[in-house]
């Protein structure tokens, strides 16, 4: 195998496009996270996503409408889980692990007439420049929209945890709902909100699997990466930026683990498949072992119900 | 949600028919059990779409899908034989315990497994298709038609069904091209779209212009498409998906083989068999060939299929050595059904090893 500067640029962009369904869903995830709410209904939305943006697509034929119906569809399921949570106070774990199974059905319910449709061929950008510089060119030239998105997303996520005045509240809300709402701060309805934005964002994230990684739809296409997303945010502790890490080593190293084998390296295949699982948990672990900072991200209440306000 | 209100209505069915069916006259009935959804446009759906096959001739059909292989297909099988059914066709390899266990229990109920070798009881049979009869077709194509001389091939799981279909393709591909390397990734899944996409990516950018799968999703030919390489169907014809891409597509027809074995339960001229279906019996299907493809190598294809189907040619004749060079079939000799079942060797021009 000839290994050049052009190849090693494919291999990056490729990681980083099988990266951006679990950057997406993770940010989301972790805005709501950082709320105090635990929401493991991460896969079931992902799933409502990726149906309803190839539904979208395949009945009205814009791509437009198919992207933000999934996320509207990803809102809409997410208020569900909002509504049980934080109005009728269900415990979070299991509501989570109720809206992951409701949304698998639904979506293979509603799936049933659109399997064997192929899909849409999605705009990308900057397509000439992809050949005018070598290794930068395919890296950063000729994705879709989402794609770019998904990269710029966990700065804008830091800046808003960080340095805008509502991030402050919802890292209040998740840390103290009792002083925060003593400070006159509507908890619940905060909490709303972020959890409508995790769902949005894990909508985009199935809608990118089912409309641009690989349109098609089948039955569970989401393949466990809500799961991945979760494990993700937990073990990126909260922060935005290793979940981008985090993100990179997980794709990079599912790809990079076929690239060996396409090769011929002798190392047993079972323990390659499993290479992605436990390099990136090991690396985040090692990333964040700082307990001073990891006090200071986790959310303190989270997944504790709040009662008190209305 | 959906496959618990199957399950479900399948149970509520028991009870209904517990009741009724003894007071009915007897239509025959089949039921089907299936590994996996109906919507995951390879192996059950093709099942399912056999299963529609029997509905249209006229005969009632139910069906259960993602049934695990444990004892929860036990347990659905008892059901289903206890409602009425007369007819069970079981889709998975792993079922086969379960059916041979449940068929003792119900000697009155006939029993079809798919892929499996067990027939423990005279209401038992078997049935499989020779896939590999289409890769042989498809490892001709890709011989001929690859420029870069790297052919890649997605692979799930080491069993023989995959083994021999690996085999089969690069034992074709060299016939026509002896300077072909077949270069195979294992992706340890049947479908994840998004995983196969990875696999094919991969042995893209090493240089492979032609793909095969043996995977179940429309994923790898789309993603040969997006790159300008070469790559054929599994299962159904996915054209559709990939109309530069796909060459051509092996296609599971199930369906004349299911409306005939239920015709026999109706007529009461059902017995115990093992089948083995090729392409000469309809069972396995090769979809329209690309224009793409020269027109000598279209009708080269045209006549190994017919070749195949009438047994002219076998898809494993010797000499055939394996990696390590020592003679698997002699020169002259096809390999017999048992080592085509058990298959667990590559062939030599196969590089790497089995993952065990």
């Amino acid at each position: 195998m000839i290994i050049d500067i052009n190849f090693i640029g494919l291999i990056i962009a490729s990681i980083m496009a099988s990266a951006v369904p679990l950057i997406l869903a993770s940010c989301g995830e972790l805005i709501t996270e950082r709320s105090g709410v635990l929401n493991l209904g991460v896969e079931g939305m992902m799933i409502i996503g990726a149906i309803s943006g190839f539904a979208l697509m395949t009945v009205t034929g814009s791509l437009i409408i198919a992207i933000f119906g999934a996320m509207l569809a990803g809102v809409l399921i997410s208020t569900i889980f909002a509504f049980l949570t934080q109005t009728l106070i269900t415990n979070h774990v299991a509501t989570g692990l109720a809206l992951t199974i409701f949304g698998i059905g639904i979506s293979a319910m509603i799936g049933k007439n659109f399997v064997g449709i192929p899909g849409k061929e999605f705009p990308v950008l900057f397509e000439g420049l992809k050949d005018t510089i070598p290794l930068i060119g395919p890296i950063l030239f000729g994705h879709s929209i989402v794609f770019y998105f998904a990269f710029a997303l966990p700065f804008m996520t830091n800046y808003f945890l960080k340095k805008t005045k509502i991030g402050l509240i919802v890292r209040a809300v998740g840390d103290s709902p009792v002083s925060a709402s003593n400070q006159g701060i509507k908890v619940r309805f905060v909490r709303y909100l972020c959890i409508l934005y995790g769902g949005a964002m894990s909508g985009l994230a199935g809608a990118y699997l089912s409309m641009i990684y690989t349109p098609q739809w089948i039955e569970n296409m989401t393949g466990g990466r809500g799961w991945i997303a979760l494990a993700l945010v937990v073990f990126s502790t909260w922060n935005p930026i290793k979940i981008l890490i985090g993100a990179m080593i997980f794709g990079g190293l599912t790809i990079i683990q076929f690239h060996m084998q396409a090769i011929g390296v002798r190392i047993p295949v079972q323990f390659l498949t499993a290479l992605p699982y436990i390099v990136t948990i090991i690396v985040l672990v090692v990333i964040s072992r700082d307990s001073r900072k990891i006090r200071l991200s986790t959310p303190s209440s989270l997944g504790k119900s709040f009662h008190k306000d209305n | 949600m959906h496959k618990f209100f199957i399950r479900s209505f399948v149970s509520s069915l028991v009870l209904l028919f517990t009741f009724t069916v003894a007071a009915i006259a007897k239509d025959v009935k089949a039921a089907f059990v299936y590994i996996g959804p109906t919507g995951d446009h390879g192996w059950t759906y093709q099942h399912d779409v056999g299963r529609k096959a029997v509905e249209a001739a006229g005969f009632k059909t139910t069906y259960v899908e993602g049934v695990p292989e444990s004892a929860d297909a036990e347990r659905v099988l008892r059901q289903l034989a206890n409602s009425g059914h007369d007819v069970i066709f079981t889709t998975s390899f792993g079922y086969m315990n379960p059916t041979n266990k449940v068929a003792k229990e119900f000697p009155n109920v006939k029993f079809e497994h798919a892929t499996g070798y067990k027939r423990e009881h005279p209401n038992v049979s078997t049935y499989a298709a020779r896939f590999y009869e289409g890769r042989t077709i498809l490892g001709t194509i890709a011989g001929t038609m690859t420029k870069s001389n790297i052919i890649g091939y997605v692979a799930s799981f080491p069993i023989p069904e995959v083994i021999r279909g690996i085999n089969s393709f690069t034992l074709a591909a060299q016939k026509v091209n002896p300077n072909i390397k077949t270069k195979i990734v294992w992706a340890f899944t049947w479908y994840d779209p998004g995983k196969e996409a990875e696999a094919a990516k991969a042995l893209i950018d090493q240089g492979a212009d032609v793909i095969a799968q043996h995977t179940d999703s429309t994923a790898i030919v789309q993603m040969a498409e997006k790159a300008g390489v070469y790559a054929f169907g599994q299962a159904s014809d996915m054209d559709k998906f990939a109309p530069k891409a796909v060459l051509t597509s092996v296609e599971n027809n199930w369906g004349p083989y299911y409306v005939d074995r239920v015709k026999a339960v109706a007529n009461g001229t059902w017995s115990q068999k093992d089948t083995w279906h090729g392409i000469g019996d309809g069972m396995v299907v090769i979809s329209d060939l690309d224009s793409q493809m020269p027109a000598d190598l279209r009708s080269k294809v045209k006549k190994l299929q017919a070749d195949l189907a009438s047994g002219k040619v076998h898809s494993f004749t010797g000499p055939i050595y394996d990696q390590k060079g020592n003679l698997m079939v002699a020169e002259g000799k096809t390999a017999d059904d048992g080592m085509l079942a058990g298959m667990m060797t590559y062939v030599k021009g196969v590089e790497g090893d089995i993952p065990k």
